[in-house]
């Protein structure tokens, strides 16, 4: 039960309570799709990214888990106002929080951003979770790169 | 007095039935007494593949210690034994369906495969640009996506038979999508995702009646009933080992002759071919002909012992405890606040799908697994069937021959702390 505590936190109740940002932004100019075929949650992730390379809106849409659903909207909550190469460093860092015990912090992670992503790395007591978790950012990562489409597996 | 006694004993015993001592059945399954977290395994996960008894891992064991060879080669004594042991393994799954002839038996990997070689190999020789093939909105990807890569090949149609929202199969709906071009009526006889028993009796009268061949699949319908393909007069049959109880990698195409006959190779290799030279091959008569390279020899041992576990247990027995079982699984899980069930047909197996109105089905499986309790959670490969039901997933408890009224309640106290953690 203790595991499942860490894993159903508050914060993340909260969050599948009330997603931030799940919406279609109609100025959005990136977007991908992203689906889990072991269970059909299905998430689409819009973005709009400047010619600076900034991102200046983030929303997704789309169902799932509650794992799925949290992820998302934490993600959309912590690109707001990124550079690209921030949310890769994000990528990153919540890819290696969610599977390693000993994640690597990429760098330019903050601690107040680690602290708030951490909320999420107890899927690594749940390995068949983990694409739940990363099914968004895998996504926003798609839709950075110009890919329309993702799955997990 | 010790009359009263003696009938207060049995009425206070387990669910079992005198025929049917389910405490008994239990020991028969080595992997029922392992615990997982800490907590006895409760496993309702049988649909997706059933546990195996020691009789069958004591048949294949000893099949691998004491005569294993390859079959229909060696002219050595092992693999004689072993020939007979795999050809006897052919008569138990005949007499299992209760086939004419063990020669009606098709051997392949799974049952995904036997599809494969449907499709295939039927529609090489009857499916031309234009031909329909009939499905349900109940069909499991197995016997949707090989009619769809041979539509895209050959430009057939198909045509999908509609269900209620209550999962029931609609039989003039079906019946009404017969047509001139119809060339297979392709069914599940049990929804692995709902439990519908779909009326198949009437389905293959309705088809015959227009010269139209039926194709079951029976991979949800062999674990809980006993199947009769004369008594049904259905053309083709489909199960696999793994659900009844069986190894996996072996299942199972019943045809009747004249029409495995006539059907066309669907894997070329060695052990389906009377002679070869580089100009031409000629083919084994079924249903060796359908049976290309080393086939899965042990596995075919393994599902004549399963067999025999049924038929010592009793197929009727096992479906009057399964009854007994669904019947008060449904009435306990719908007493769950925010439990739904999904698919509340007329006729079931002891399939139970449901879904919670706070909590997505992943949520469920991860959080009752945390108490011991194997359940399917996911779109059980039906997706299409997910979509007309309006839900994108659903949890699944299937309820085997091994399971308890006890591990119901487990599963249903389980479920009231997945309200708790999500409120």
């Amino acid at each position: 039960m203790d595991d499942l505590r860490e894993l159903y936190q508050e914060v993340i109740l909260e969050h599948v309570k009330n997603p931030r940002n799940k919406r279609t932004p109609a100025d959005a100019n990136r977007h991908a799709h992203g689906n889990n075929p072991m269970c059909g949650d299905a998430v689409v992730v819009h973005l709009k990214v400047n010619g600076q390379g900034v991102i200046e809106d983030v929303a997704f849409d789309g169902k799932g888990c509650a794992i799925s659903v949290a992820s998302a909207s934490l993600m959309t909550e912590e690109l707001m106002g990124k550079t690209q190469d921030e949310a890769k460093a994000l990528f990153d860092t919540f890819q290696e929080m969610c599977t390693k015990d000993d994640a690597t912090v990429s760098a330019g992670v903050d601690e107040d951003t680690l602290d708030r992503m951490k909320v999420l790395a107890g899927v690594r007591e749940f390995p068949m979770r983990v694409k739940c978790a990363t099914l968004a950012w895998h996504t926003m990562n798609a839709a950075m790169a110009g890919t329309d489409n993702v799955t997990t597996d | 007095m010790s009359k009263v006694a003696s009938i207060e004993k049995i009425a206070a015993g387990d669910n079992s039935t005198l025929a049917f001592d389910v405490e008994r059945v239990r020991a028969d399954f080595p992997i029922l007494r392992q615990e997982v977290y800490g907590r006895p395994l409760v496993y309702l996960d049988s649909a997706a593949s059933a546990q195996k008894p020691r009789q069958v891992i004591d048949a294949m064991s000893q099949a691998y210690e004491t005569t294993y060879a390859n079959v229909h080669r060696g002219v050595h004594w092992m693999s004689q034994k072993t020939t007979d042991a795999f050809e006897a393994g052919r008569e138990k799954v005949a007499g299992f369906l209760n086939a004419g002839s063990a020669d009606e038996i098709v051997f392949t990997r799974n049952a995904t495969e036997a599809f494969n070689l449907m499709a295939s190999s039927f529609s090489r020789a009857n499916l031309g640009s234009g031909d329909e093939v009939v499905i349900s909105a109940m069909e499991h990807h197995a016997n949707i996506v090989p009619w769809q890569m041979v539509r895209d090949r050959l430009g057939i149609v198909l045509r999908i038979a509609p269900i209620d929202d209550a999962g029931n199969f609609l039989l003039d709906e079906f019946e009404a999508l017969l047509g001139p071009r119809t060339k297979l009526v392709a069914l599940t006889h049990v929804s692995n995702a709902l439990g519908t028993v779909v009326p198949v009796k009437q389905v293959i009268e309705k088809a015959h009646a227009r010269n139209i061949p039926v194709l079951l699949d029976g991979c949800q319908a062999t674990p809980h009933f006993a199947v009769d393909v004369r008594a049904l007069d259905v053309d083709f049959y489909i199960f696999t080992g793994h659900k009844v109880y069986g190894p996996s990698g072996i299942g199972v195409l019943y045809g009747k002759s004249e029409h495995l006959n006539a059907l066309p190779p669907y894997q070329g290799g060695g052990d389906m071919i009377s002679s070869v030279t580089f100009e031409k091959s000629t083919f084994k008569a079924p249903p060796h002909r359908f049976e290309a390279g080393t086939p899965p020899i042990v596995e075919v041992i393994g599902l004549g012992a399963a067999i025999d576990y049924l038929g010592a247990l009793g197929q009727d027995n096992i479906a009057a405890h399964e009854a007994g079982l669904r019947a008060y699984a449904e009435e306990r899980l719908a007493r769950v606040p925010n439990v739904r069930l999904v698919g509340t047909a007329r006729e079931k197996a002891s399939i139970v799908s449901f879904v919670m109105d706070n909590a997505h089905p992943h949520d469920i499986g991860t959080i009752v697994d945390r108490a011991g309790i194997a359940v399917r959670t996911g779109h059980h490969c039906t997706q299409p069937l997910m979509d007309r039901l309006g839900v994108a997933a659903t949890a699944r408890a299937s309820l085997g021959l091994y399971n308890t009224r006890g591990e119901v309640d487990s599963l249903a106290t389980a479920l009231e702390s997945v309200s708790e953690i999500f409120g």
